[in-house]
């Protein structure tokens, strides 16, 4: 699926009346680690949140064409586009070809970090377009729409400062060389480029403070001092096998979803982008989910991004303070419950995928897997040479206590059903996980105090428990309930966390039966046998590459799922949630975290396996080598 | 002059002058930021200045103290309305004159005449410091008049 050469007709936007809305994978993203914006393929912003990814949004035309707000500069008339992220880093770059010329695009949100000297808005994103040959008639349409298109802001022309627009306590500005006119709630302007000119655009945004003006004509030096700040990060990188160009990118939108005043990382920068084209699987995804600890700590770690890892996990124990030793399954950036999820009464959704959500009703379900998730990903921390303190030590004790006394009770499960709790093997994997890890992690002496005997009974019990409920006879496999008929993708993990070797006939049995119920012709999976089904589940996929690259199957199998797999990429790299079975284009909220880690991992047992090196800190039977944490230290 | 008096009730009537600016701040009902506006006159860097303009804001508080007390000296009246009274006289005389004359002053401040510039960047107050958000005088007065009562009310006539 290569997106790169398709022709573009320009559709428009909906301020004008023209429904068209792009695939969910022709979307591009910016960000400034505190926020992102999703631009379409037709140099349309449709998605901004200021200033943090759970604000509302000035932008949301890619959920309503007409009330949504965006902000386009496109040529006028028939063109095609192709995109890339210039070098390393996140500056998109979309070139637009007409019959008369070529220009470019550029957009970001400058790093405000890599410009601590001088004076630079908070929150704020440049446009270029800069007329390479010919001759290209340009259209710039900026239309507003405060608080999830619920009302449209005051816009006042304040002559050489810029255009001013004021939200509340906030207020943005517009600035740039062009002419600018003001008109039904937006601001407009047209133009012809010749070859050499350029066109330049702030648009920034203050909430607590008087805000900056940046001068236009910095604008080109600005944008190479933050494509430096990226390859300046992604240098840092320790991975050099055969997907390495593919890893950088991933790791590079990784880093777009970590919040750096805090350290957590977001599931997506969207909400409601539909699981299923028409349907109502619309989600908000704006949040940290526990859930994702283990993977991302992981990838971190053995990226060699130590900042990055040791800030979520400085996160995750401190942030979800208030609610110790029970733990929500998500949280806020700054480690507060989401909002009540309510459905907007002004977007109409994607495609007419109704209802649109803002908040996550899901904060409120029980899902027991998240202590091992969050305890597994401080042992691998620990494992790969990182220190815990006394307070960590404490606070993990806390959870290790908690999943002691709770870990036989029904939950909502990873998969987040909002239907009644049920005992769902996934979660006792996860339960057995929690204990285990911290056995090991008291055995190698980076835990004192845990009461060692109670945890290692437990983990016994749990043990016990999965093998002889989890078990299903008659199909030969694990299932997702205890005693139950139905399986799920999950079930791949039992080897990831070291509860059955990969290579074990109950794990390879168990992927024979996955493989019979949830793939597809393509080698996808989904996640569950649920009907009607959504579309494949990109993360089960890699889990799947990873599981074979365990020792599930072959290192030519693994690579092979891997190659598959990255073609469901955009051509800029980027994964969404899901693969739309049917024409493989991507499902769900965009671009997704959780699909970007999967990836990395996957990539990464392969390369460790064809290396003969250890895969997985966590696993005592790791083949060769030594320890991560030796390494480390060394 | 009372000048120990001075001292101690300056510095309680700026330290709460200071709160109630942060606090409206915070409360979203301006942006003006008079601690990043005043320290970015000695450097561009956005905490750095932050620091620096709280305490020379506090300094400055402190000075501008010294007038009140001299107001209720000739006056031979300290009490809390009196000061009260001076602190909105005082805050008027801020949102009127001195927001007009700022942008001219203040080397890293844009003006609505010239635009802004390599060098001039921060956005100006404009009349009654509307453009940081149209509660802003409300803000003021509010940070002024208290100013002026605490003082009035610690200080005491020698």
């Amino acid at each position: 699926m290569d997106l790169t050469t398709t022709p573009a007709r320009n559709p428009g936007v909906g301020y004008r009346g023209c429904g068209y809305f792009p695939g969910i994978d022709e979307y591009g993203v910016i960000g400034d680690c505190r926020t992102a914006a999703l631009v379409s393929k037709f140099g349309c912003i449709e998605w901004l949140c200021w200033p943090r990814f759970d604000s509302p949004s000035i932008f949301a035309a890619m959920l309503d064409r007409e009330r949504g707000g965006y902000w386009k500069i496109s040529p006028t008339g028939e063109y095609e586009a192709e995109r890339r992220y210039a070098g390393n880093s996140n500056v998109l770059e979309t070139r637009f070809r007409t019959g008369s010329g070529e220009a470019v695009l550029t957009d970001l949100m400058p790093i405000r970090d890599a410009e601590m000297s001088s004076m630079v808005p908070d929150h704020e994103i440049l446009r270029e377009i800069t007329c390479t040959s010919g001759a290209m008639e340009i259209e710039i349409a900026l239309v507003p729409r405060a608080n999830y298109g619920e009302y449209p802001v005051a816009i006042c022309n304040k002559g050489k400062l810029g255009i001013r627009m004021v939200d509340g306590p906030g207020v943005f500005w517009l600035r740039s060389n062009l002419p600018l006119r003001i008109e039904d709630s937006g601001v407009f302007a047209a133009t012809t480029l010749q070859q050499g000119q350029t066109l330049s655009f702030s648009f920034s945004y203050s909430l607590s403070s008087p805000a900056v003006l940046p001068p236009l004509e910095q604008i080109p030096q600005r944008i190479k001092i933050c494509v430096d700040w990226w390859e300046r990060w992604v240098g840092q990188i320790q991975y050099d096998g055969e997907f390495r160009e593919e890893i950088i990118r991933s790791a590079l939108t990784l880093k777009l979803m970590i919040f750096a005043p805090s350290g957590a990382i977001v599931a997506a920068p969207t909400t409601s982008l539909p699981e299923r084209i028409g349907g109502d699987l619309n989600w908000d995804y704006r949040f940290c989910w526990l859930r994702d600890a283990s993977f991302t700590i992981r990838a971190l770690l053995e990226l060699g991004f130590w900042n990055e890892a040791t800030g979520f996990l400085d996160w995750m124990l401190h942030a979800t303070r208030l609610t110790q030793p029970e733990l929500r399954i998500m949280y806020t950036v700054y480690g507060n419950a989401p909002p009540d999820e309510h459905t907007s009464k002004i977007l109409r959704g994607y495609k007419g995928s109704s209802p649109v959500r803002i908040g996550n009703a899901a904060r409120d379900q029980v899902q027991l897997d998240v202590y091992g998730e969050v305890i597994d990903a401080a042992a691998q921390y620990a494992f790969h040479g990182g220190y815990l303190d006394r307070e960590m030590q404490k606070v993990l004790i806390g959870f290790g206590n908690y999943v002691v006394k709770h870990w036989d009770t029904p939950d909502q499960g990873i998969w987040e059903p909002r239907t009644s709790p049920r005992h769902h093997t996934h979660s006792r994997l996860l339960c057995w996980t929690a204990l285990d890890r911290l056995v090991a992690l008291t055995e190698q002496d980076k835990l004192k105090g845990a009461p060692l005997q109670d945890y290692k009974d437990q983990e016994e019990a749990i043990r016990r428990q999965i093998q002889e409920r989890a078990w299903n006879q008659e199909l030969q496999s694990y299932v997702s309930e205890l005693d139950g008929q139905q399986l799920d993708s999950s079930l791949l993990l039992l080897s990831w966390y070291g509860f059955e070797k990969a290579d074990g006939p109950r794990m390879r049995s168990t992927y024979n039966r996955l493989r019979e119920r949830l793939s597809t012709a393509e080698g996808l999976l989904y996640r569950t046998e649920q009907v009607p089904a959504e579309g494949t589940f990109a993360i089960c996929s890699f889990w799947e590459a990873e599981y074979l690259a365990l020792g599930g199957g072959s290192t030519a199998d693994a690579r092979n799922l891997i190659l598959t797999l990255l073609k469901y990429r955009n051509e800029l790299g980027l994964y969404g949630e899901e693969i739309d079975a049917r024409n493989g284009r991507a499902l769900g909220n965009f671009p997704q975290a959780f699909t970007h880690i999967g990836f990395i991992g996957a990539a990464l047992s392969l390369d460790q396996r064809e290396k003969g090196e250890q895969q997985l800190a966590h696993r005592p039977e790791s083949p060769v080598g030594e320890q991560p944490h030796q390494k480390q230290a060394a | 002059m009372n000048w120990g008096n001075w001292v101690i009730s300056g510095f309680i009537a700026t330290l709460a002058l200071s709160t109630l600016l942060a606090m409206s701040q915070g409360l979203r009902l301006t942006r003006m930021n008079v601690p990043y506006m005043l320290g970015t006159i000695i450097t561009p860097e956005r905490e750095k200045a932050r620091v620096y303009g709280f305490l020379a804001h506090f300094v400055n508080g402190w000075f501008f103290s010294f007038f009140y007390v001299y107001i209720f000296q000739i006056r031979h009246t300290a009490n809390w309305w009196f000061g009260l009274l001076i602190g909105l006289g005082h805050a008027l005389f801020v949102l009127t004159v001195v927001t007009t004359l700022i942008p001219s002053l203040h080397p890293r401040m844009a003006s609505e005449q010239k635009g802004a510039t390599t060098q001039r960047r921060l956005e100006p107050p404009g009349f009654m410091a509307l453009n940081y958000g149209y509660q802003t005088p409300l803000s003021v007065f509010v940070a002024h008049a208290a100013f002026g009562a605490i003082l009035g009310s610690l200080y005491q006539l020698r």
